[in-house]
């Protein structure tokens, strides 16, 4: 069915939701709160080297160690073939992720896992870890993504061969993959141009930088059966990876998905699972490992850094008949950068003849990168968002106008493929014509900046399943890991269909032996697909509490009506019989035949893709370079709003992340290729007073694929903020920023270069 | 390693425990007591999500060794509701949506909780800054401030509209 011009009660309301309690008081498990009975503490020894041959491995010394139970190197992890995984978020090796998790043979970043410990104290752990004795041989490393790409660099992996080219190169290089898109003909268009705009740019990789560690608990029996207990953005991710790294049924391994603190993409993939796991085989107990702080800048995954070059060829009216980019993204050490995404959404919001992409994938000795929020998309738009700037100025076009008659709308071709179907732009450009924040002149000694974003957004395979219970209560469980209120907004569509309050409905995250295969909380994709299979499955609760209510009162089931909860004759003719309500079909349910239940899976398919616009005004420290954001408004197409404040709070987040991410954050190396600032007080994120309120604007563009209209919310509103906020900076000082983040020293070595 | 004996007031109760010397009261309140509200998200008190109230002064409770807590009057996340009523902070966090992941709440509760303790009526930007210690990721902040400037109000009996 379908909701979407229908009058709701529950959609759209407020509620409070239902894990609430237990994150306010403290109650709420997360990983790392979990013990089991003689549980041992895991901790894994890293490389101190960007990159290094491992001559050997001495445990012995750890191992004699009074409290240390297991060692454990890659000699204990089957070595695995090369095979490509699809059950994560974006492009994975299974044999990648298997060196990654543990090292074999050579470390390729500094901070990768070569060895691990289980000893029954933390304090024990670590000094073992200092007792193991390996053997290094240091070889020449490199870490920026074009040094990477020299005809002369160090080569990480003598089995990776450029794919995409041709001829099949014959020699190794750090080049895993080139891609390119072509639509119409770039180089015809831009000799049609009146004006054309060129730009370069860069970013640095940032981290996803959740509050909460990686942390597990895994406990091997000796049955062969695994208990895990892991934060993440999928436990049945967790399950195949780990079965597939160690080399195991999917059967044999339950995964309970312990409440997450944050992932935004980088607990889409794995770190400690397999290896406590192998641990806990070893030592025969439980063993509970959790990250430092460290580690987890160190040795997870941030987002790639790049370079993007831009060109833009319009006419006098600000038509754009052509486009050109080439990108190239820092995959870490092991292949599968965004690169596809990059090279997809930088364009994705304009209707363009002509354009010819060309993407580069390049492993470096930096650790592998995880998927981050629209994963890749922030990256090229900056480029692009601020090449459209560019070009406003020089045609002195205004900067909504100049987008305005470029947008894309339904029916445009792509250049990666698609036609884009019942997208929102439109809307949500004349959104921010008409907002108060667009139509304020902008103070004095402020500068004003407009960038828009896209991303596709996913579907996919999810499970729900509702049950009435005894009373009449109603519990719902799917098989999503709930990241910022998706138990909420589950819970609101099914009793929206139940026709009861959303207090009613008891959402859970169900482990992966209770619930079918449902695919990670990432894309933007669990309001839409799982929230589409518990929608379903509601449904077909309330089908068979009609026809128990027909049997009732024994007339045919076409006869009965489902309304407000209750079952009532449809009219006179049905007969009169007083409404029946979910406690009373309840109570009957053994005579009706039985449980009243049901499981819907399903794999989702039109997720309506999404479209946001940022505008930010900035005031410039000239003296220090410092950027004060001054206001923020974070204009977005969310299809249908299920629970409005969950998606306020999904725009006011990622649009905090993205401002982050322009002003602050970054790796820094040293010149052993060792990363500097490994802590909060050195990687700094936005913390309270860096940041004003930020507006979200939500336009509701109904998704028609979705029951009630949802499209994903989460990724979209990363996208536009580094644009916006260097639009603004090139606004408040003329001077255009390139290179990300757009910090202090930056920013005022710009002012003086400018004199 | 021989262990100490500390005896302290967390929550209002009266308790005594054993801990190493290099155990933080972190540690000690996570991995010996079994009250872990309190998270570690970098041990190194520059994330906030360990706040507690010692002496009624708010610290990050990993950059206080267990064995200082020794005739201490310790609030933790888990002493800030009485019974199952909710404190008036932890109900606003509710009703603004001030959480998404829930990780940093405890420590953003808390600190809330000294602020007003301190200061009734802060200004916005007093709320942030007192709150800078607390990192968040997922929020933005938005909902944070605005739990925080209603049930300032709404604790000085001020009607909110």
């Amino acid at each position: 069915m379908n909701y979407i011009a229908s009058d709701l009660k529950v959609v759209g309301t407020r509620p409070i939701r239902p894990d609430g309690v237990d994150k306010v008081t403290g109650r709420a498990l997360f990983a790392a709160d979990t013990r089991a009975a003689g549980m041992l503490w895991g901790k894994i020894k890293r490389s101190p080297h960007a990159h290094a041959r491992i001559l050997s491995i001495d445990t012995s010394k750890a191992m004699a160690l009074p409290g240390v139970k297991a060692v454990v190197t890659a000699e204990d992890f089957p070595d695995i073939a090369s095979e490509e995984a699809f059950v994560g978020e974006g492009p994975m090796n299974f044999r990648d992720l298997a060196l990654n998790v543990m090292a074999r043979g050579k470390a390729l970043y500094e901070g990768h896992a070569v060895a691990a410990v289980a000893a029954t104290t933390q304090a024990i752990a670590d000094q073992a870890l200092d007792l193991i004795d390996v053997k290094y041989e240091v070889l020449p490393f490199v870490i920026d993504v074009e040094a990477a790409m020299a005809p002369d660099a160090p080569i990480l992996h003598d089995d990776l061969f450029t794919a995409g080219v041709t001829p099949v190169p014959t020699k190794p290089s750090n080049i895993a993959k080139v891609v390119t898109f072509k639509k119409g003909d770039a180089e015809a268009g831009f000799k049609d141009a009146d004006v054309i705009i060129e730009g370069r740019y860069t970013t640095q990789p940032v981290h996803q930088a959740y509050i909460e560690p990686h942390a597990c608990l895994a406990t091997y029996s000796p049955d062969g059966q695994i208990n895990i207990h892991a934060s993440s953005q999928g436990h049945f991710m967790i399950r195949a990876y780990t079965a597939k790294l160690l080399g195991l049924e999917l059967s044999d391994i339950r995964v309970n998905p312990a409440e997450i603190g944050g992932g935004f993409g980088g607990k889409t993939l794995i770190y400690l699972e397999p290896v406590a796991v192998a641990l806990s085989k070893k030592a025969g107990r439980s063993v509970k490992m959790q990250m430092t702080r460290e580690e987890v800048f160190r040795g997870s995954g941030p987002t790639s850094g790049a370079t993007i070059e831009v060109k833009l060829g319009a006419k006098k009216d600000g038509t754009i008949v052509a486009a050109k980019q080439v990108l190239k993204y820092q995959a870490g050490a092991f292949p599968g950068s965004p690169i596809g995404p990059g090279c997809m959404c930088g364009f994705a919001m304009y209707d363009l003849p002509n354009v010819d992409v060309v993407g580069y994938d390049v492993v470096s000795n930096r650790p592998k990168v995880a998927a981050y929020r629209a994963p890749g998309a922030p990256i090229t738009s900056f480029a692009v968002e601020s090449a459209m700037d560019e070009l406003a100025l020089k045609l002195g076009i205004d900067a909504l106008t100049l987008r305005e008659k470029n947008a894309a709308k339904n029916g445009t071709k792509t250049h990666y493929g698609p036609t884009h179907q019942n997208i929102g732009f439109t809307a949500v450009l004349d959104a921010v014509k008409s907002h108060a924040h667009w139509k304020t002149p902008v103070k004095e000694g402020q500068g004003r900046g407009l960038a828009v974003g896209f991303w596709f957004n996913i579907g996919g395979e999810s499970t729900a399943t509702v049950h009435v219970n005894e009373d009449g209560s109603v519990t719902a469980a799917t098989g999503s890991p709930d990241i910022g209120g998706s138990r909420a907004s589950i819970g609101m569509m099914v009793a929206e269909v139940l026709g009861v309050p959303a207090e009613r409905v008891r959402t859970v995250v169900a482990d992966t032996a209770s619930i079918g295969f449902t695919h990670l909380t990432g894309g933007s994709r669990v309001t839409f697909a799982t929230g589409m299979a518990a929608t379903q499955a509601a449904e077909k609760v309330v089908d068979d509490l009609k026809r128990r209510a027909a049997a009732t009162w024994e007339i045919p089931v076409d006869a009965v009506e489902w309304k407000d909860g209750k079952a009532y004759p449809a009219g006179s003719n049905a007969g009169a019989f007083e409404p029946l309500d979910l406690a009373a079909l309840a109570l009957k349910a053994a005579r009706t035949g039985g449980p009243i239940a049901a499981e819907v899976a399903v794999n989702a398919q039109g997720a309506g893709a999404g479209f946001g616009a940022h505008i930010a005004d900035v005031s410039v420290d000239k003296e220090t370079g410092h950027v004060t954001i001054e206001r923020y408004t974070a204009i977005q197409d969310v299809g249908k709003a299920i629970h409005p404040s969950y998606v306020e709070g999904q725009i006011q987040g990622g649009a905090a992340q993205g401002i982050g991410w322009a002003l602050n954050e970054e790796y820094i190396y040293n010149a052993k290729g060792q990363m500097e600032n490994a802590g909060f007080l050195d990687y700094r994120v936005p913390v309270a007073s860096d940041v004003p309120m930020i507006e979200a604007v939500l336009v509701e563009v109904p998704n028609p694929r979705h029951p009630f209209g949802a499209r994903g919310v989460g990724e979209v509103p990363i996208v536009p903020p580094m644009a916006a906020i260097a639009n603004a900076i090139r606004s408040a000082t003329g001077l255009r920023m390139v290179d990300l983040p757009m910090s202090p020293p930056k920013v005022r070595a710009a002012i003086d270069a400018a004199g | 390693m021989a262990k100490s004996y500390v005896s302290a007031t967390i929550n209002g109760e009266q308790t005594e425990f054993l801990c190493e010397t290099q155990q933080t009261l972190l540690d000690v309140l996570r991995d010996v007591i079994g009250l872990t509200g309190s998270k570690e998200g970098c041990a190194s008190g520059d994330c906030g999500a360990c706040s507690v109230i010692v002496d009624g002064r708010l610290v990050c409770s990993c950059l206080v060794l267990g064995v200082e807590a020794e005739g201490k009057t310790i609030t933790t996340i888990e002493g800030i509701a009485q019974g199952d009523h909710l404190h008036p902070i932890q109900q606003k966090f509710l009703e603004h949506a001030a959480l998404q992941c829930g990780f940093c709440t405890p420590g953003l509760i808390v600190a809330t909780k000294a602020l007003l303790d301190e200061n009734p009526n802060p200004t916005e930007t007093e709320a942030r800054y007192w709150l800078a210690g607390n990192l968040c990721r997922c929020t933005g902040y938005d909902k944070v401030i605005r739990a925080v400037m209603d049930v300032a109000a709404e604790m000085r009996g001020e009607t909110v509209g």
